[in-house]
């Protein structure tokens, strides 16, 4: 059931998708000014919502949930890994998608704007993050951790968003791109349509990915628990085995003998 | 709470003035973090003036992280961070307390390297007041958030790299804010500065409030 959902998801994000690279390529006009490099638009936008709105988002909440002494459980940590592994790497791609655009349309790689700074500030945070859900602990110990860390990366976005505006308004009175026409709110007819679609159609797809990467996790998991007890198990047999046979055993043999790691 | 702050604070300093590992290690490392930026760059005056806060700030962070580390290490030797956890001691006045030491030490840091900056770098004052506060700000920032981090790590096997990836870009806004803060106080107008120096006030209000609440849960399981 659960997965005929998620393949009905599936199917119905590609065809989104699909219909989104049509009309972005195809039926949406290029723009005067930037030819062609407008229809990058397409990808930027919902690949930035995707990353920084939506996935962040979901790894906040869900961290703050598994703090929740009420709503702990090994669901929300999972599912905090995820998102934020799917963030990363669409963050990553707004900002590689950002600068190529940046480079037909300005003629740089890169600047210095408030805006590109704080996204790369962003990335490093949540990289930081996962590397502390790569560390090896104990479960419990490595969430809690876990969802501090996300925790706390999230209280610094708006700080480091401040900041670097303030940064950008004091030293450089006019920025090198105008962000208002970047993000036009003129934006009309089929390139709004396009946009929307395309957004919806990322969203959806940050949907499947996340339900199978949690998927993925949550097996992982329970492999892990499967291994431990079967071990837990085997050794429970062997000194059951040396309990039962004839004469007295020289040595001792403990009955569990793993334990987990902290 | 604040009894158990000063307790572990004074431990802390004590254990650090008389193992002598700031004196005889970390200032001479940032003395020579600014003689190197001298070298990368230029021996131009103008330049080093002009890049002056910037560097002493980089310089001060790094610093910090060695401080930081050094703070979680002394905890580590002997098993003393289990013997903390026994203590009975309250979470957030072991928060207070680290942080503070590392506080302290920090300031006599910047205000050595700051005699450093100015014979170095040429570099003359405008507004002193401005940049005392600047740096009890930054300085109470960067040892709240670098603390809160620091417990986050302590006790790995990687603590040692994965420190400076976790807490560098939270401290990212401490840098940008103090440089400008006392490009400010230094060459430029003054008035300029105070907008950092209240951005810099929020930054350590956040962290030592997520301090206080969060350290007790990290002390536990670190």
């Amino acid at each position: 059931m659960r997965t005929r959902a998620t393949r009905i998801l599936g199917w119905t994000t590609a065809a989104l998708l699909a219909l989104t690279a049509v009309l972005a390529l195809v039926v949406s006009p290029a723009d005067v000014n930037q030819k062609d490099a407008v229809r990058l638009l397409y990808l930027h936008v919902p690949t930035a919502w995707l990353a920084m709105y939506v996935s962040f988002g979901v790894t906040t909440l869900a961290s703050l949930l598994y703090l929740w002494p009420r709503t702990r459980s090994r669901f929300w940590d999972l599912t905090a890994g995820a998102s934020a592994e799917i963030g990363v790497v669409f963050l990553a791609l707004t900002l590689l998608i950002g600068s190529i655009w940046g480079r037909t349309t300005w003629g740089v790689w890169w600047t210095w704007d408030a805006r590109l700074t704080t996204t790369a500030v962003l990335l490093v945070l949540y990289l930081g993050y996962l590397a502390v859900r790569r560390v090896v602990a104990d479960p419990e110990v490595a969430a809690k951790r876990a969802a501090i860390v996300a925790i706390a990366a999230f209280l610094d976005v708006p700080l480091v968003h401040l900041s670097v505006e303030w940064w950008r308004t004091l030293h450089q009175p006019a920025s090198l791109f105008d962000e208002n026409r970047l993000l036009d709110p003129q934006i009309t007819g089929v390139m709004l349509l396009t946009l929307l679609l395309s957004v919806l159609a990322f969203t959806l797809l940050y949907a499947w990915l996340l339900i199978h990467r949690f998927r993925l996790a949550w097996l992982e998991d329970r492999a892990g628990d499967r291994r431990m007890e079967a071990a837990i198990a085997e050794r429970h047999a062997e000194a059951d085995l040396v309990d039962a046979g004839p004469g007295p055993a020289d040595t001792p043999i403990p009955h569990a003998t793993l334990e987990p790691t902290s | 709470m604040w009894r158990d702050a000063a307790l572990v604070a004074g431990k802390d300093l004590r254990v650090e003035a008389r193992s002598r590992v700031g004196v005889n290690q970390v200032v001479p490392f940032a003395l020579l973090v600014l003689v190197l930026f001298a070298f990368a760059l230029d021996s131009d005056r103008e330049v080093l003036t002009k890049v002056g806060p910037g560097l002493f700030w980089v310089t001060v962070m790094f610093s910090a992280l060695l401080g930081i580390q050094r703070s979680f290490v002394i905890e580590a030797d002997d098993d003393a961070r289990d013997a903390l956890r026994l203590s009975g001691l309250d979470g957030a006045g072991i928060f207070l307390g680290k942080a503070g030491a590392v506080a302290v030490q920090l300031v006599a840091l910047e205000a050595v390297l700051a005699v450093g900056v100015i014979v170095l770098y040429d570099v003359h004052l405008r507004s002193p007041v401005l940049l005392l506060l600047t740096c009890l700000a930054a300085t109470v920032g960067l040892a709240a958030a670098g603390t809160v981090y620091g417990i986050i790590a302590a006790g790995l096997r990687v603590r040692d790299t994965l420190l400076p990836l976790l807490v560098l870009p939270v401290l990212a806004p401490v840098l940008l804010a103090a440089a400008r803060a006392c490009e400010a106080a230094l060459a430029g107008t003054p008035s300029d500065g105070w907008p950092w120096v209240r951005l810099l006030a929020v930054f350590a209000t956040i962290y030592v409030t997520f301090g206080v609440v969060a350290f007790g849960a990290l002390l536990e399981e670190a």
